[in-house]
């Protein structure tokens, strides 16, 4: 009986010893060798693989910028839009290199056409996609750079940053969730959500439109739409605003937040956000003729 | 009888205008014509605000090889070149002409005497019909010089006249060939002598034995066009399922018709070749069958490009009421419009209406894997397999799996129990790859 | 006029729905159904009810209150599962037992991959062979038929169905023509005057709804053919090299569920091939297997075994079996 268990230990200890030596010599013979700061990056990243700074995900980025560091010695051009200047000193830091801070950004939807702003002229009966949608015809409220109401943005999302919101056909961006990744301005196949700094206090001024059309065109289809009626431009004191193919397009870096331009936009669509409530009322709510007067005005 | 292999449905034909002669419909009092027309490059304007023109006068040129000539359908006086919505709804730069009179170019023929004798020369003719704006008008706008030019090391052998019309509803091309018989058979040989082929075959489904009779009685004073009946199944107009039914050839995956010896333009294009090379007359004005279950008078006419489709409603007696749905071409690869307001263009073969409970679609339910789809394909493939590939994003392994062959001639989705929208997909997914495609080819 | 509506090609569609493919299968079952009602009587009628009633609750709970999704119960498909479980027990099991078989074809076999479309298996099957794995006694023995009106008021006999005396005589060591004498004849088991789970029993009855499925082309012919083809020439190869040791393939065609199989659950949609050539392959394997475990296996029959291994490689044979392509080969003939 002895010699029974004396013999299995033996023999099994004899099989473990020999694939240990043949594992030990296979593994130095193919042994990969790989810097280990990329662990080390990658261990640092979030982990979210979303892709926001433009590799399918954090493993590929840490070799990125592991790369980059031994040759350039920096990481110029590569940023973790989800780890923030945070885990990019961070990066750094394993790289032994240092980083300038970045300045955050947010996602921002520059469309306000709701279904009560620009209603519904046709009826959609297909696939609830918007790059099905965008193919096929040009929207449901007829303005065929609007929003399309079927919410490819939301679907791309990993962050629980964005849903849609029923009662007006929209997303809506949650600021606070949003780590400006990209991944819902890639989906959105017309292009309306733009990644905007978040700027002091999460201030922000953008004009809320991308619609292109001439300025009756484009009011036709949606009340708010911008209609390149250049006011905004001429109060503007910062060049921050520019008119180019009946848009005006505000660039948040010359901004200065003075709001004035949203006070004189004839048909709202310059948006203002995180402000706090004005002192004085501005002429709110101007009267429709009003806003027919100007329209007229700069169709002439 | 003849017919394609693979697949195949067989919707209700509802050709409820196919007795109806061909009316020509009142030139409107302003047309758009939209500058691109045809597949391929779009034409660039050759006219001004406030230029006086005639019909069937140049007013757009194509430039680019793939590209054809736009003429004026109307006289009068050239108001603006602005911007028009399509059939879906996006801008397209377009010619307004506020009309006045009808006053023709001189040097057409508007004659109805019949010209037999083809003397132009073989690039005479090619030349005449990349002029004269000839663009393929079953639907997809092909421009037609292209499709005679045989490329260099390829054999045309055979010409195709697809006379199928397979498509429900339409009957644009069964009354060319009964009512313009003669014209389109003169207008195949000039075809055939294009191309320096012996051969013309003339396929017709059996559903029309009026014109497969009358054809091919007339067809004995042609040598070499035959006419063929072929079995009433949807898409036997296909450009490949055609050629498969007539010449049991298949045209290999990605590649033209020519790569087996053949060349199918739609009888109406043949017509339209006949006025262009015999008589001088560029493509201005095209049959359009105007129908619907509740049309009050439905109906066959001869319409000037760029007529407001609403303009063709009207005269076929209105609006309906309950119109929910404006189909432009035919039932399975039409496109529903999203205002009637947008114009006749060159391959514009029917306007359809349908009522409320015909425009929706039937609930989406669970896919049961009944394998329907597969076995309808006429182009072989897994439709529930791509969709599916391309609702995930996996464009690459949809690639694999040929989603570029479809033809998009819609049996799957007309067939699927479960209402599954497997042909919207494909096409997102066709576009897709097109583009992946498109990349690969840059770098 | 009625806002326009916009969609993608095509704009019309087949008259025709998964509602309708499901009823068929229904209608298909009916002459079945009667003729076990007409032999189990009262039994028959019980065992069908208690099993289409089990299987819809637990559609209708799991979908409403695990799945949360729309109802569906009345699709019809929970209903054929229902029938075909009935089909494929005797007449006398018991209530509860049923009432089990009816969760896990339901409850595990089809709503825990997602619902209707999405179940690997059978699940009228799987939840047959859950029964007769843990149940062996319940569900082996089968009730002799007593037909409705007959005045014979024996209670509750049973008796093994001819597979299983063919089996049990075979291991005996008896021969075929001995133990032939023993079987109903080939005209009681073709109207199905036999023992046997309850839709088993008559081949002719099975065969009819079959045709149906066939005509309305709600079923193709490629599984069924293929699969009593294999059937019919692995029996025959085997009878014709000892018709003492192995019995004739007419007796392998219409005793046991194979019609019930090669026309109502091989043929099921969902969990066979799609394109014709795996279709095929599934038909013949599904024979093979079938054959193999009759003559060689320890369970008198096989073709519940044999379709579901079959629906495992479903995958597979939609992966390797791709149907024939437009243009693929390149055949000219220069005429």
């Amino acid at each position: 009986m002895n010699d029974v268990v004396i013999f299995a230990v033996i023999s099994l200890a004899g099989i473990g010893l020999a694939a240990a030596i043949i594992l030990y010599f296979v593994a130095q013979k193919f042994k990969v060798i790989e810097d280990p700061k990329i662990d080390e990056v990658e261990e640092a990243l979030p982990a979210a693989n979303c892709g926001g700074c433009g590799y399918p995900g954090c493993r590929n980025f840490a070799e990125a910028s592991v790369k980059k560091a031994n040759k350039d010695k920096n990481i110029e051009g590569l940023y973790c839009p989800v780890g923030g200047n945070e885990i990019m000193s961070k990066v750094a830091s394993i790289l032994g290199l240092e980083v300038e801070a970045q300045e955050p950004m947010v996602a921002v939807l520059r469309c306000s056409g709701t279904k009560k702003n620009a209603p519904k002229k046709v009826e959609y009966n297909g696939p609830m996609t918007c790059a099905f949608a965008h193919n096929l015809y040009q929207g449901e409220s007829a303005c065929p750079y609007g929003c399309l109401w079927l919410g490819d943005c939301v679907e791309a999302c990993n962050f629980d940053a964005m849903y849609m919101d029923e009662e007006t056909g929209l997303p809506v961006i949650i600021e606070d969730n949003c780590v400006a990744c990209g991944a819902c301005v890639e989906a959105c196949p017309r292009d309306i959500i733009e990644l905007r700094n978040v700027g002091k206090k999460s201030k922000r001024i953008f004009v809320s439109c991308v619609n292109e059309e001439k300025g009756g065109v484009a009011r036709k289809n949606c009340k708010v739409a911008c209609i390149g009626c250049g006011k905004c431009f001429q109060v503007c004191k910062f060049d921050a605003i520019t008119i180019e193919n009946n848009l005006a397009y505000i660039d948040y870096e010359k901004c200065k937040l003075c709001r004035k331009c949203v006070e004189v936009c004839p048909t709202n669509a310059i948006h203002e956000l995180n402000f706090p409530p004005r002192k004085v009322k501005p002429v709110e709510n101007k009267k429709p003729d009003e806003i027919e007067k100007t329209e007229i005005k700069q169709q002439v | 009888m003849k017919t394609f292999e693979l697949g195949g449905v067989h919707p209700a034909e509802n050709k409820i205008s196919e007795n109806k002669a061909i009316e020509v419909l009142p030139i409107p009092k302003q047309v758009q014509i939209p500058v691109a027309q045809n597949l391929g490059a779009p034409s660039v304007p050759i006219v001004n605000k406030g230029d006086e023109v005639k019909v069937g006068q140049l007013i757009a040129k194509g430039e680019a090889f793939i590209s054809s000539n736009v003429h004026s359908s109307v006289s009068g006086k050239v108001l603006k070149i602005d911007n028009v919505n399509d059939q879906s709804g996006y801008k397209k730069p377009a010619i307004f002409i506020n009309v006045a009179g009808d006053e023709w170019e001189e040097n057409i023929d508007r004659s109805d005497t019949l010209i037999k004798d083809i003397t132009a020369s073989k690039d005479e003719i090619i030349k005449k019909v990349h002029k004269l704006g000839i663009v393929g008008l079953g639907g997809a706008a092909f421009p037609s010089h292209v499709k005679l030019m045989v490329p260099k090391g390829k054999k045309a052998e055979a010409l195709i006249i697809n006379g199928v019309e397979c498509e429900p509803y339409l009957t644009a091309d069964h009354r060319v060939m009964l009512e313009k018989a003669d014209e389109l058979l003169v207008g195949t040989k000039i075809l055939m002598k294009a191309l320096g082929v012996e051969k013309g075959f003339i396929g017709i489904e059996n559903n029309k034995p009026d014109a497969i009779e009358h054809l091919s009685k007339l067809s004995k004073e042609y040598k070499g066009i035959e006419v063929y009946p072929l079995k009433v199944k949807y898409p036997q107009g296909g450009e490949k399922q055609l050629i498969k039914a007539l010449t049991n050839r298949e045209v290999p995956s990605g590649k033209l018709p020519i790569e087996v010896g053949c060349v199918v333009q739609n009888v109406g294009t043949a017509l339209a070749v006949y006025e262009a090379v015999q008589k001088n007359k560029p493509l201005f004005e095209r049959v359009v069958t105007i129908t619907g279950k509740a049309v009050k008078n439905p109906s066959n006419f001869l319409v000037r490009i760029g007529t407001p489709i609403s303009e063709l409603i009207e005269a076929s007696g209105g609006t309906p009421d309950k119109t929910s749905k404006i189909v432009g071409g035919g039932p399975m690869m039409g496109k529903a419009l999203v205002t009637p307001d947008a114009p006749i263009v060159k391959g514009s073969s029917g306007v359809l209406l349908f009522d409320e409970k015909e425009s929706k679609r039937v609930e989406e339910k669970a896919c049961i894997r009944c394998a329907g789809c597969i076995k309808v394909c006429p182009m072989g493939l897994e439709p529930v397999l791509i969709s599916q590939l391309t609702k995930l994003e996996m464009y690459e392994e949809a690639e694999k799996n040929n989603i570029m062959d479809c033809i998009e001639c819609g049996s799957c989705q007309y067939t699927c129990p479960s209402g599954k929208p497997l042909l919207d997909y494909i096409r997102l997914g066709k576009f897709k790859v097109g583009q992946i495609i498109r990349n690969r080819g840059k770098k | 006029m009625n806002l326009l509506t916009v969609s993608g090609s095509p704009h019309i569609h087949e008259d025709n729905s998964v509602k309708k493919v499901m009823y068929g299968v229904v209608y298909a079952l009916i002459p079945a159904m009667l003729v076990s009602v007409y032999f189990f009587g009262f039994d028959a009628v019980r065992v069908l009810l208690i099993s289409v009633a089990a299987c819809l609750l637990f559609e209708w709970l799991i979908q409403k209150y695990l799945i949360k999704g729309p109802a569906t119960i009345n699709d019809g498909s929970a209903l054929i599962t229902g029938i075909l479980l009935a089909f494929n027990v005797p007449s006398n099991l018991p209530i509860w037992i049923i009432i089990v078989g009816a969760f896990v074809a339901i409850g595990i076999a089809k709503m825990s991959f997602g619902g209707l479309g999405k179940n690997p298996f059978n699940p009228a099957l799987v939840g047959r062979v859950f029964l007769l794995i843990s149940f062996p006694v319940q569900m082996t023995s089968w009730p002799v038929p007593k037909p409705l009106f007959s005045s014979v008021v024996t209670d509750a006999i049973t008796g093994p169905t001819p597979l299983g005396i063919l089996k049990d005589g075979l291991r005996d060591g008896e021969k075929i023509s001995d133990i032939m004498t023993q079987i109903p004849s080939y005209l009681q088991q073709l109207v199905g005057d036999i023992g046997g789970s309850l839709g088993e029993v008559s081949a002719i009855a099975l065969l009819i709804g079959g045709l149906y499925l066939l005509l309305r082309k709600i079923i193709t012919w490629q599984i069924p053919v293929a699969y009593l083809g294999s059937v019919i020439i692995f029996t025959g190869i085997l009878w014709l090299a000892n018709p003492e040791q192995f019995v004739n393939p007419l007796f392998h065609l219409i005793t046991g569920g194979l019609m019930l199989g090669v026309f109502f659950m091989a043929t099921d949609m969902v969990s066979s091939p799609m394109s014709s050539k795996g279709q095929i392959i599934f038909g013949l394997g599904c024979g093979i297997i079938t054959v193999v475990i009759r003559i060689w296996g320890a369970y008198p029959e096989g073709v519940s075994f044999a379709i579901l291994i079959m629906n495992a490689l479903t995958p597979l044979l939609n992966n390797s079996f791709k149907p024939k392509r437009f243009g693929e080969i390149v055949k000219i003939d220069h005429k």
